[in-house]
């Protein structure tokens, strides 16, 4: 008795687990293969009967959407600024924070890490204040300084850069403290036999430093690569999108379809695309990272 | 140590040219510093200030007129009561799912069992699988099950982890099986030893992740949105956004919404920021 209880403990204890996510991670991917090769909407949902399979006709239709084909560009575009500056500038600080020796550069980890813990609506919020054309406190500062407004959401790639920016905002916090975990890994000893051999702080940073610091780059460069390609919430609740698609993201042209539109087997269709594209791109850096390991 | 061999001019120079980096290094890291709480600063300030006052073409700094008419309005006209009281129904119930992650890793990490490593493996998985191809099939599942509209709707997608039952594995697996045993042949029972051994020797991953934990639930906004149809299920940060479309030129208002959003996980991560951050180093982030 007791060994025939002993033998189902763990499965009493994993149970939970393993159901919600079958449930809501696993099975979705198989209904949403499936559905991506129907044409299901809203009365789809009611009456089953009515759903009829449309074999690639979806995929056909996506890529040739100029919508998607906006939205492919727009999200090009955030990955290809984005990503870089996130990369160095959450670096850069967290070098900055590692050099320092007094205690209050502990307080800046908190003041950096501040805007990842935000809420996305009130960041869009407050953001939508500070871009304001006429209130806004950016323009007004600008003028102060005899710089012409800028039409931070008006303009089509003015906005992009303004979402990325408040993107930035919110993405340093958590890769610098990534960096920062890393950077206390690396054994003092190093830089002591760097100093003894007279190496200044540039050298030391470039030879010692940034090669040990070579993981962390990669996971941060992944991770982030795989989080911006994704990009949702900002044009979600900033812009929607506007003006004219211009700041459409993949991510966002697949929800408005969804659940906007309702046509759900179309926005599976774009979604699998989404997904393929992100597998492929983090293979392509898996092999980069592994042919520059060979040196 | 490394001036040692050093005559005494070059040492005092060396030490003032150290002090003089560190403080260059300081005065970087405060102005952008500065920058970053900008958004914060402003926010906050705004929320106090007249409606009259934030819609001056020149703005005030400071507002001229302190007032908490704005956060009154946030109950009277808005009903952030409600809000409030759905945004910690959904940070109990992801405490619940916090648990269940706990389970799930204990199990993981100490017992042996058929199909251990395939299970794993597929809660591995699913970490990869972006939030775009699941959202709509997760809305047609709770759909079918006629969850939609109902808090159990909101709270079920979310509730459980791979990244905190990986995390819980990790840990747990330091943990000496002789204890575990010894506490077994004193008659505890499985759910006993999990309770009153198991998770007492976590507190360090418990606190990261029940901090996360806490800060995710609070913040939660895409499923609320999805599944709530009536206003009586609405969080705080969809009442924003409701906010936000209703009362879009009243910039006080907004501030006022925003800040009673914001500032309470602010206070909580600036107590607790020491065991966020240095959780992540536990988790061996290297």
């Amino acid at each position: 008795m007791k060994s025939f209880l002993a033998n189902k403990t763990p499965y009493f204890f994993i149970a939970p687990a393993i159901i919600l996510l079958s449930l809501f991670s696993i099975l979705p991917i198989f209904v949403a293969l499936i559905i991506s090769f129907t044409d299901l909407d809203l009365v789809g949902i009611s009456d089953w009967s009515s759903i009829s399979f449309v074999g690639l006709e979806n995929y056909k239709d996506v890529v040739s959407d100029p919508v998607f084909l906006k939205s492919i560009f727009n999200t090009l575009f955030y990955v290809v600024i984005g990503v870089p500056l996130v990369i160095v500038l959450s670096l850069a600080i967290a070098l900055l924070i590692n050099f320092g020796k007094a205690r209050i550069f502990k307080a800046f980890r908190v003041v950096f890490y501040m805007p990842s813990i935000t809420n996305v609506v009130a960041v869009a919020v407050v953001w939508s204040y500070l871009y304001n054309p006429h209130l806004g406190l950016f323009n007004h500062v600008l003028n102060l300084l005899n710089i012409p407004d800028v039409p931070w959401l008006q303009d089509p790639i003015m906005a992009k850069i303004s979402l990325i920016l408040l993107a930035l905002w919110r993405a340093i916090g958590i890769n610098m403290i990534i960096f920062l975990a890393a950077l206390q890994g690396i054994p003092k000893t190093y830089y002591e036999a760097a100093q003894l051999d007279g190496a200044n702080n540039w050298k030391q940073l470039t030879k010692i430093t940034i090669p040990l610091l070579r993981y962390a780059i990669f996971f941060v460069s992944i991770t982030t690569m795989i989080g911006w390609l994704q990009f949702f919430e900002e044009p979600f609740v900033m812009t929607n999108g506007g003006p004219l698609d211009s700041t459409t993201s993949v991510a966002l042209f697949i929800y408005r379809n969804g659940f906007q539109f309702s046509n759900f087997g179309y926005a599976a269709a774009g979604s699998f695309l989404l997904f393929i594209a992100i597998i492929i791109i983090t293979m392509i850096q898996f092999k980069i990272q592994n042919k520059q390991q060979d040196y | 140590m490394k001036s040692s061999a050093l005559p005494k001019e070059s040492l005092s120079s060396s030490v003032k040219q150290e002090r003089m980096q560190q403080w260059v290094v300081g005065i970087i890291l405060t102005i952008g510093g500065l920058l970053v709480a900008v958004p914060f600063i402003w926010m906050i300030l705004s929320s106090f200030k007249p409606e009259s006052e934030v819609m001056q073409l020149t703005p005030t700094l400071f507002p001229e007129q302190w007032t908490i008419e704005n956060f009154k309005n946030l109950f009277v006209n808005m009903n952030f009561g409600l809000y409030l009281k759905n945004t910690i129904i959904v940070v109990l119930w992801s405490f619940v799912g916090l648990f269940l992650n706990a389970m799930a890793g204990y199990a993981f990490a100490k017992f042996e069992f058929k199909g251990r490593n395939q299970l794993f493996f597929m809660v591995l998985a699913t970490m990869m699988i972006p939030g775009q191809v699941t959202m709509i099939p997760v809305y047609l599942i709770l759909n079918q099950m006629q969850l939609t509209n109902t808090m159990a709707g909101i709270v079920l997608p979310g509730l459980v982890g791979a990244f905190g039952i990986f995390l819980f594995r990790q840990f747990m697996t330091t943990i000496p099986d002789e204890l575990l045993e010894a506490a077994r042949l004193d008659g505890a029972s499985e759910l006993r030893v999990f309770w009153q051994i198991v998770l007492p020797m976590t507190k360090p991953i418990l606190a990261v992740q029940g901090i996360l934990t806490f800060i995710a639930g609070w913040n939660s906004f895409l499923w609320p949105l999805i599944i709530a149809n009536d206003e009586s299920l609405y969080t705080l940060s969809v009442g924003l956004q409701l906010l936000k479309g209703q009362y879009g030129g009243n910039f006080a208002l907004q501030m006022a919404g925003s800040t009673f959003m914001v500032v309470p996980i602010v206070i909580i991560f600036i107590i607790f920021q020491k065991h966020i951050i240095d959780g992540y180093t536990i988790s061996g982030m290297k």
